[in-house]
């Protein structure tokens, strides 16, 4: 069966026995607006869920019953027993449905007209008919009733025992793979299965649904079929029951509670293990050793199974999302494009569940009110197709989710009109609150801005509920609404029991976790370090790689050793003293470098333990408040330890706004090192080292015939290519074979190729290089770590000049009396700055060299002419584009040509470079069109 | 770890009838006075425990503890009643309680028998009593020998909402 029905079969089976339940709730106590919110809820929910499968008949039914719950909430109907029974009766109705669904996945034919007219009656509030139908209805029900319902029958029961039932909402069991929980009972296979199990039902791709809107037989006289109808209805209600098991028999629901309960005896176990493997460890040879590592294996896979059967990626909850989207899309004649965007991201099974229907429901929204029809979007400059993107992350101990819209955005003047009419706020409340606070409206109860009721949306039962189901998780929501531009909702869920690795830290003998995703590096500072810790007015801060870095103080900030406080000029230089001798070097401290969004901070603690993998708790209700922890949780030696929030700290050291300033030197340390990657070949020569060249130089790789060399004037020489190409050894003692074959790197630039013999060619690398300057012998740029091998990385250039020795002299010959033209080569990366000198000088050009902008304009001042510059962009203190900039207003360099060279070559980076004035803008290591550029530009 | 220094909650040695006149209570002293809590309420009792102290926590918390892979908030009631600190080297106990979902250990000087008392002895407090003990009390049981204060769970481990909201 398609998916996405059986989802919806189970669903709703599930909605409508709760709605049974509360239903005669509602009835006994009629003025409970909770009650009926909750009901008009669920109702609206089947109805939208129908509207999306194209299930027309179960549609109309809700939709119909949903008008009278409508009106009963707004207060226009009183609750009656007869009222209710009507729209029990088409809840009834609405299983009946269901059950022919999951037959013969496709509705019945026919339809409920009599059903839906009675139930509009008792909308529009006429008594008479609704009297009437009230035996018709009561007969119906009381038929079924001894085999068909007897499930909502024991609900109502119960409901009518506990009225906590409702809770059961909040607690819905989490649903767990069948062969899942075998797994883990059972512990013998390995984990894959259960990746497998879990990637199995996404892999599923939804098919199309049955082509179920077979047209209604109109023959069907609504009025006299009725009794017909509700025969054939009773004869399929027996069979029902039986039936409804099918749809589920690939997972058992297993209610939350005992997972729960299994997990903590899991934690127990691992505790216990952890000590054995304790006292193992101080008796060695013991025989339990070898069983100690068989149970403390299985413990692993144990812990790691139960883990897993509470998480799930949230791809599952989006899975429904396109084909809404494209259905939506052409409902409402509009063009959507649905981006999403980290749909591995794992969250716990419980809160997926409650955050799918909000996500639904917004983007649900984005497409309907947020989106503009193509011929707006047109007239309003923007693309014609409308996009909602979908992002998922992990962000310091929270699932964020983004969902974003460049649709037309809140109305705010349309808000102002509707809070007002509603009475949710007066005139002048209204009048002082900011833009924000008015879009916050939306979260309202009974608030839409929609000025039709579609069959989407616009009830105004849309944002109030996302709102109350993600705070029921504890999470937040957050609203930013540009009219025109479009809005963003950012959800914040906490991983409430979500497992991290968890760097352990000591401040004054207190143990605390810090999140592992939000640590970045961790640096030991002490007085004679090179990395010391300085004041400015007191604040300590310290420098890390030519930036200061702020610090927070632990022991400051959790109050710990309230004797420290009126010492807080000297509390980070002896931070480490008071700590009752438990750190031997009294001068050192731990700084954890973290990074909240895009604000990065150092936190000073006394000492650094392990990483742990935790499981976070959430804290007890009375120390919520506290926003700088996250949680708490049990190590394995059995302690409880308070897990650090690195935003509540940010955020409590009033740091957090800092973090727009920040983001664009954050991207610029992303782009630096972005840059710095290269494409490496990796070969051997001569001796073992592992030799490196950038591969941008390298034409092509080719493996001569060592019979086809021929040797003039003792140099070797092939011919390839209907050319002479010169042959150069790598090392000079190498001494050819005459047999065989040899690999060769072959090294082209206009007419001349060059043929470097190497022994073998191991790899290509991408790779961030940090070349070491230190050649030692000619031809060798340096030394760098690659792939975790002492490489020397070699000088193309120098072999160029072996092969030819006019490569580097007919320049100078061509031009004679010629002044060379004269380039300034700005670059921060002594690599490609030694990359670009021979490769320029080769061309026949002057080369300078400098490592940043600053620099440059130096030589500008200091009178120094050049014919062009060549720039990189990414550079630390002065960006190409700042560069640029400078240099177009100076008085002595505004004419020069000045060309970027760049890994980074998108359309808006060559825009953004014309417009601070590059004459041109080179994807680095393109040698061919840096030579070509420069020769338009200047000539040679 | 906690086992051994466990007490049954329950020590219900003698035949009690309960007729429903009679409440069962464990005895816990604090200083000189006599409290009870309702025995139903009880889940653990626990002797001295590792406890894990919380920066920031409003005063009464003394820190959270690892009971049984539970992490249970411990409330010192000495600090909740406004009472003097416990003198050094004198080890507590604690009497561990559930309230919506959550644990809490009340740590107290020490732990007594449960009491069935019946409500004929029971009279709501004087109201001269301080405030502090009344805000947390629902009432006072007539002993023979000395006067119970029944301590209310729930308004006892009200506190530091305000901060919360």
């Amino acid at each position: 069966m398609d998916e996405l029905l059986s989802e919806f079969l189970t669903e709703t089976s599930e909605s409508i026995a709760e709605l049974d339940v509360e239903l005669v709730r509602l009835e006994q106590n009629p003025n409970d607006q909770n009650l009926l919110g909750n009901i008009f809820r669920l109702v609206h929910t089947i109805k939208g869920t129908c509207g999306f499968l194209g299930l027309p008949r179960l549609e109309a039914v809700a939709h119909a019953s949903e008008n009278v719950l409508g009106k009963v909430r707004d207060g226009d109907l009183v609750v009656t027993p007869v009222a209710v029974s009507l729209v029990l009766e088409s809840f009834d109705q609405i299983k009946w449905l269901l059950a022919e669904l999951e037959e013969n996945e496709a509705e019945p034919a026919g339809d409920d007209l009599d059903l839906i007219a009675r139930l509009n009656l008792l909308a529009e509030g006429s008594e008479v008919p609704a009297q009437a139908a009230a035996p018709e209805a009561a007969a119906p029900e009381a038929a079924p009733e001894p085999e068909a319902a007897p499930e909502p029958e024991v609900a109502v029961a119960a409901g009518e025992l506990s009225p906590e039932i409702a809770d059961v909402i909040g607690t819905r069991p989490g649903e767990v793979p069948l062969d899942e929980l075998e797994r883990i009972f059972q512990e013998t296979p390995g984990p894959d299965d259960a990746m497998a199990m879990e990637a199995e039902p996404e892999a599923e791709a939804a098919p199309e649904p049955e082509p179920e809107a077979e047209p209604e037989p109109e023959q069907e006289a609504a009025g006299t079929e009725v009794a017909v109808g509700k025969s054939s209805e009773v004869a399929v209600h027996k069979e029902a029951a039986p039936r409804e098991s099918a749809v589920a028999n690939q997972t058992i629901r297993v209610n939350v509670d005992l997972l729960e309960n299994l997990m903590t005896m899991v934690s127990e176990l691992v505790l216990t293990r952890n000590q054995l493997m304790q006292i193992a460890r101080n008796d060695k040879d013991s025989e339990f050793t070898v069983p100690l590592q068989r149970l403390s294996q299985v413990t692993s896979e144990l812990q790691e199974g139960v883990m897993k059967t509470r998480m799930q990626p949230i791809g599952n909850a989006w899975s429904k999302l396109p084909r809404l989207v494209r259905d939506l899309g052409l409902e409402l004649k509009k063009k959507i494009d649905l981006q999403m965007l980290g749909a591995d991201t794992e969250l716990d099974r419980q809160v997926l569940e409650l955050i799918k229907d909000p996500l639904t429901h917004m983007v649900r929204n984005s497409a309907d009110h947020g989106i503009e029809d193509a011929i707006v979007r047109v007239k309003n400059g923007k693309p014609e197709m409308g996009t909602i993107k979908l992002n998922a992350y992990h962000e310091g101990g929270h699932i964020i989710i983004e969902i974003t819209d460049d649709g037309r955005g809140l109305d705010t003047e349309a808000l102002k009109k509707k809070a007002l009419a509603n009475g949710l706020a007066t005139e002048t409340e209204i009048e002082n609150m900011s833009e924000q606070q008015i879009q916050q409206f939306i979260m309202r109860a009974g608030f839409s801005t929609a000025k039709v009721v579609t069959s989407v949306s616009g009830r105004g039962v849309g944002m109030d509920v996302v709102r109350s189901n993600i705070e029921k998780i504890g999470g937040t929501i957050e609203l930013k609404s540009e009219e025109g531009k479009g809005s963003s909702f950012i959800i914040k869920i906490p991983l409430t029991l979500a497992i991290v690795s968890a760097l352990i830290v000591e401040v004054a003998g207190e143990r605390f976790a810090i999140p592992q995703l939000s640590v970045v590096e961790l640096v030991r500072s002490s007085a004679d370090s090179e990395h010391r810790i300085e004041q400015i007015h007191g604040t300590p801060v310290l420098r890390l790689r030519n930036r200061l870095l702020p610090l927070v103080s632990l022991r400051k900030l959790m109050q710990l050793d309230e004797d420290d406080l009126e010492l807080t000029e000297e509390v980070v230089a002896e931070a480490t003293q008071e700590t009752s001798g438990m750190v031997l070097n009294s001068k050192e401290t731990f700084i954890v470098v973290t990074q909240v969004g895009t604000y990065t901070f150092g936190i000073l603690v006394d000492r650094v333990f392990d990483t742990e993998e935790i499981v976070v708790k959430p804290v007890a209700p009375i120390l919520r408040h506290i926003s700088l922890f996250s949680g708490n949780t049990i190590l394995g030696d059995g302690s409880v330890i308070m897990i650090l929030d690195p935003n509540g700290i940010a955020a409590s050291t009033g740091e957090i706004t800092v973090a727009d300033g920040n983001e664009v030197e954050a991207n610029r340390a992303n782009l630096a090192r972005a840059q710095d990657v290269t494409s490496l070949l990796i070969f051997k020569a001569g001796d073992t080292a592992p030799k490196a060249v950038p591969l941008a130089l390298v034409a092509r790789l080719e493996e001569i015939d060592l019979a086809s060399i021929e040797y003039s004037e003792g140099r070797p020489l092939v011919q390839y290519r209907g050319q002479l190409m010169p042959l150069v050894p790598l090392d000079e003692q190498t001494t050819l074979g005459s047999e065989g074959r040899q690999p060769v790197l072959v090294f082209a630039d206009g007419d001349h190729s060059m043929g470097l013999i190497v022994d073998e060619i191991i790899d290509i690398v991408e790779d961030r290089i940090k070349v070491e300057i230190a050649p030692d012998k000619p031809g060798q740029l340096g030394n760098a770590v690659i792939n975790g091998h002492a490489t020397d990385v070699i000088d193309a250039g120098f072999y160029l000049t072996r092969a030819f020795g006019d490569w580097f002299g007919a320049p100078d010959e061509e031009i004679g009396d010629k002044v060379a033209k004269r380039v300034l080569v700005v670059d921060d990366s002594a690599f490609f700055r030694n990359l670009l000198t021979p490769l320029l000088s080769v061309a026949g050009y002057q080369v300078t060299t400098v490592d940043d902008g600053r620099k440059a304009l130096e030589l500008c001042e200091d009178g120094a002419e050049f014919d062009a510059i060549i720039s990189d962009i990414e550079m630390p203190e002065m960006n190409g584009f700042e560069f640029a900039e400078a240099v177009r207003n100076t008085d002595r360099w505004s004419d020069i040509p000045i060309v970027a060279l760049s890994s980074h070559t998108s359309a808006a980076d060559l825009e953004r470079g014309r417009e601070v004035g590059f004459t041109d803008y080179i994807a680095k290591l393109d040698r061919e069109a840096l030579i070509e550029t420069l020769l338009q530009t200047i000539g040679a | 770890m906690a086992d051994n220094s466990k007490v049954p909650a329950v020590q219900n040695g003698q035949n009690v009838v309960s007729l429903g006149a009679l409440d069962q209570y464990v005895s816990i002293t604090i200083g000189n006075q006599l409290f009870g809590i309702k025995v139903l309420l009880v889940h653990d009792v626990l002797g001295p425990q590792r406890i894990t102290r919380i920066p920031l926590s409003p005063k009464e918390v003394a820190g959270s503890l690892n009971l049984r892979g539970r992490i249970v908030t411990a409330i010192d009631l000495r600090s909740r009643l406004n009472m003097p600190p416990r003198p050094k080297g004198e080890e507590g106990m604690s009497v561990v309680v559930e309230q919506s979902g959550e644990l809490y250990s009340l740590m107290v000087d020490a732990v007594g028998e449960v009491l069935s008392l019946d409500d004929t002895n029971f009279e709501s407090h004087p109201p001269t009593m301080a405030q502090t003990i009344r805000e947390v009390s629902s009432g006072i049981y007539r002993l023979d020998d000395t006067l119970l204060v029944v301590l209310d769970c729930d308004s006892l481990l009200n506190f530091g909402r305000q901060d919360a909201a």
